[in-house]
């Protein structure tokens, strides 16, 4: 094993903007900042405070166009991973999303500093299999 | 609720989480993929991700327990269900599985189709149609178990 491209300092400061934003949905508005549950929630479209999430979404898209704009290196490079591929990473994403009631910003962060033991578990869980999935596709498998 | 100054609020919230991820290194799936690649090189530097946030949230979450009420709504609304069950492990099982195929994760997911790469817009499609797989499949269940929906955003 050996550590490679280690880039504590940016992932630091990333992070703490990330719990800024979600400290400001908890304090302002009174609830977890998951984005799986953000978007799932939308697709529901029988919620009253909707205008909450597409506020939200808006700024999210609002950053996403900031950084394409000023800062592009952030998007990293082009995979080589096929459409197909793709289309079978998302759809699991979504689905599992939906069916853990949460992602890396739901249960891993926000779960994580409620101390909600749905959440440990969930982030254990999603980490070790993604670990996994990812041993047997690089070592095993040998994808790139 | 629906103030101006409590949109705007969600708005920079989301603003300033996109900016989070990118800086991050989340959005860039190379960068998450050596993350989970704790076999062979590894690069560590997406845990320092998640330490800040929780080391800020973590106190966020310490003020909201002395409050009685959010500033820009009535109550807090909290996920209910505190109880381990099959749908949150077999969920985010799968959901890790995923990830580490696809290199994305819903935020980051989101954030990269500002880009217009093919590849973000293709994850995202994919990653609504999957919700919306769940929402069929489920929705009996949802709608009788509404415990923990109101809890997110």
């Amino acid at each position: 094993m050996a550590i490679v491209n280690f880039t504590p300092v940016a992932a630091t400061i990333g992070g703490l903007l990330i719990g800024i934003s979600a400290s400001l949905v908890l304090l302002g508005h009174g609830r977890i900042a998951g984005i799986s549950g953000i978007v799932g929630q939308i697709l529901h479209r029988e919620q009253a405070d909707r205008h909450y999430r597409l506020a939200f979404l808006s700024g999210l898209f609002a950053g996403g166009l900031l950084l394409a704009w000023s800062y592009p290196q952030v998007f990293g490079v082009n995979s080589s991973r096929s459409s197909l591929w793709i289309v079978a990473s998302g759809l699991i994403v979504g689905y599992g999303s939906r069916l853990g009631n949460g992602c890396t910003s739901g249960h891993g962060v926000c779960g994580i500093s409620r101390m909600s033991i749905r959440s440990i578990v969930a982030t254990m869980t999603f980490m070790f299999t993604a670990m996994v999935a990812t041993f047997f596709l690089r070592h095993v498998v040998g994808q790139v | 609720m629906n103030s101006k100054s409590s949109l705007f609020g969600a708005f920079i919230a989301g603003l300033l989480f996109a900016i989070g991820l990118g800086i991050s290194g989340m959005t860039q799936p190379s960068k998450v993929s050596g993350f989970l690649d704790v076999f062979g090189n590894w690069d560590p530097s997406l845990m320092f991700v998640m330490v800040g946030a929780i080391g800020i949230h973590f106190l966020a979450y310490r003020v909201k327990q002395r409050q009685a009420r959010p500033l820009w709504d009535v109550a807090f609304q909290m996920p209910a269900k505190t109880q381990i069950d099959r749908p949150l492990v077999l969920g985010a099982a799968v959901f890790g599985i995923g990830w580490a195929m696809g290199g994305y994760c819903p935020g980051p997911a989101l954030v990269s189709v500002m880009t217009g790469r093919w590849e973000a817009l293709l994850f995202v499609a994919s990653m609504i149609a999957g919700m919306f797989c769940y929402q069929l499949v489920h929705q009996r269940d949802e709608l009788e178990s509404t415990s923990e929906s109101p809890g997110i955003l």
